[in-house]
């Protein structure tokens, strides 16, 4: 199997987020940047997925050079190589013409992404991708098998859960649960720096949507306090104060 | 035309679905253009429609149709949106609408905009606020395309009601040769309040010692009407499961009411959980982070506070 994985690098969940430039960019200082939770299941359901039937993890991530201590993370975790995408990320229809522009060519089975990022929040690429190179979508899988040319998954619906099936090529992406992510060992650290990591370039840089300013949610006015002896007051506290019971 | 794609829930239409109708039909008024629904292959529960701000509402069923599939939905919509000229599409933020938006935008050639909670700013140009960092901030973003999608998230917009009818207009399209995935079994949580679309929700975290002890816990959530959800560390010790799991790096969830016990408050959970109007929480430890964040807190013991609540509740209730 050749699979595809989509890597964005995003700020480490312990972030206080912060803007600068009149609130118009997102502060990165200090910032420690991480594979995003969800991309790293994907990665790590196609490492047993090729380790049970063959074949080979190529990762990509769009993003100048700042991206690659993650990329090389991600060879170190197991993927075979690396594509990394030239160019600012601008939004999730740039993000996956970018990918298939890096792909042309070649052919992949499977690709595999996290269902969003924690940074923009998307949850865009899998299904554009889809839709771009005519593959099936099976969105936000809890579990994921593979017989033949036939996958079986599990995705989350609306009050509950369902099992799809669908033949491959096709785009899935990865909701905690479908595996635990693996921690690098010693070994795939020394290998990655050698496995390889190859840069294309795309230069259109054309975007329809466009991130103007941030505000950060307006700071709650202080807690009040209810003795625990006389508990049942917040029951009606949030009757008469807030009018929501 | 603004044309809202709408889900129904046995037989009425779903509160998501109700939240971005009144979204269409605020929009369409400020745009000075008419807000259409589309309800694909169910029949019971579309005649509110009107109520919620429909003047029309596409009826679509035929081949490929039947059950679900990102292809057959997107392209459904897909062809009603090009047949009628609509230049924004809205769509839901549930998880059927997560995996449709995407494609309905590509096949429309249309700006996608996910995850909106508030009506557009359109004086100068058009621009639209959403959620990022895990709601940890908000964003506007600015929509150039001629055509828009939006998904919108759950829970941000209120509900009006409308005083008129919505024109049906019933079509059978086939889509079945794009159909690329097949339904094999669907396993819903009976009786339970989904927690995205859930107003109260009761939720309890590692303070609670084990799983054995959240009786409590859902009989609170009983007594108000509540949904049930969970700190990570708890789902990952299979105490509760995966789908009650809030936060940065599971559900994010913007309730009327959030009740916490024993959850400390962790910058990763609050990501989940902040948008809640009104937050209430319960910890035995008054330096817990989570009181930072909260409206009411109560420095106590979970097991001796949440009767009290159950028991002050039940009170009012059968008075
Ligand atoms: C990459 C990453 C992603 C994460 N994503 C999430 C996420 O999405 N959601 C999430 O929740 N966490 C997430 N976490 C974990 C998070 O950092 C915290 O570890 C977690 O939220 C703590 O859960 P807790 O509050 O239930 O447990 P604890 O931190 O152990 O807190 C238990 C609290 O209960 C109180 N307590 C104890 N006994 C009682 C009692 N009898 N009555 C009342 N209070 C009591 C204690 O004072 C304490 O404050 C993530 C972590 C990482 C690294």
């Amino acid at each position: 199997m050749n699979i595809l994985v989509c890597l964005s690098a995003v700020p480490d969940t312990t972030t206080k987020i912060s803007f600068v430039d009149n609130d118009s960019k997102f502060n990165t200082a200090g910032v420690q940047f991480i594979i995003n939770p969800y991309d790293e299941l994907a990665l790590t359901k196609a490492l047993e997925l090729t380790e049970a039937n063959g074949g080979e993890v190529t990762i990509i991530t769009v993003g100048d050079a700042s991206v690659e201590p993650v990329m090389r993370k991600g060879l170190a975790i197991g993927a075979h190589k690396a594509i990394r995408v030239n160019t600012e990320a601008l939004d999730g229809m740039h993000v996956a013409k970018c990918i298939t522009s890096a792909i042309e060519g070649e052919s992949f089975d499977m690709i595999l992404t996290g269902r969003e990022s924690i940074d923009y929040n998307g949850g865009q690429v899998a299904g554009i991708l889809s839709e771009m190179l005519n593959m099936g979508l099976v969105n936000v899988v809890t579990s994921l098998t593979v017989e033949g040319n036939t996958i079986t998954a599990v995705r989350d619906i609306d009050g509950g859960r369902e099992t799809v099936s669908a033949n491959m090529p096709c785009v899935i992406s990865a909701q905690k649960e479908l595996c635990e992510p693996r921690i690098p060992n010693m070994r795939g650290i020394m290998q990655a720096r050698t496995k390889p990591l190859t840069v294309v370039e795309y230069s259109d840089s054309y975007a329809e949507t466009k991130y103007t300013g941030y505000e950060l949610p307006p700071a709650k006015q202080g807690v009040k306090l209810i003795d625990a002896e006389n508990a049942g007051e917040l029951i009606d506290l949030l009757r008469t104060e807030k009018k929501i019971l | 035309m603004v044309l809202v794609f709408v889900e129904t829930e046995g037989t009425s239409l779903k509160k998501a679905s109700q939240e971005a109708l009144t979204y269409g039909a605020d929009l369409a008024s400020k745009l000075n253009t008419e807000c259409s629904a589309i309800a694909i292959g169910s029949e019971s529960g579309l005649e509110n429609t009107g109520a919620y701000g429909a003047s029309k509402l596409f009826a679509v069923s035929g081949a490929g149709l039947n059950e679900f599939t990102p292809e057959g939905y997107s392209e459904a919509i897909h062809q009603v949106a090009s047949n009628n000229n609509a230049s924004i599409v809205l769509i839901s933020a549930s998880y059927t609408g997560k995996s449709i938006a995407p494609k309905v935008a590509v096949k429309l050639s249309a700006s996608l905009t996910t995850g909106v909670v508030a009506m557009p700013n359109t004086e100068n140009g058009f621009s639209v606020r959403k959620t990022c960092f895990s709601n940890k901030a908000f964003s506007d973003v600015e929509v150039t395309g001629e055509k828009k999608v939006i998904s919108i998230v759950p829970n941000s917009y209120e509900i009006k009601e409308f005083d008129q009818n919505a024109e049906v207009v019933s079509s059978d399209i086939d889509v079945s040769s794009f159909i690329k995935s097949k339904s094999v079994s669907i396993d819903k949580v009976q009786g339970k309040i989904p927690l995205t679309e859930a107003e109260l929700v009761v939720s309890a975290g590692r303070g609670l010692k084990g799983p054995e002890n959240w009786g409590m816990i859902e009989e609170l959530a009983d007594v108000l009407g509540a949904a049930t959800a969970c700190s990570k560390p708890v789902s990952d010790m299979d105490w509760r499961p995966h789908s009650e799991h809030v936060g940065q790096t599971g559900i994010t969830i913007k309730p009327n009411l959030y009740i916490a016990a024993g959850i400390s408050g962790a910058i990763q959970h609050l990501a989940g959980v902040s948008s809640s109007k009104v937050i209430c929480v319960i910890n035995t430890d008054p330096e817990a982070p989570f009181f930072k964040a909260a409206d009411y807190g109560i420095v106590g013991d979970a097991f001796d506070v949440i009767p009290k609540l159950i028991a002050r509740a039940k009170e009012l209730k059968a008075s």
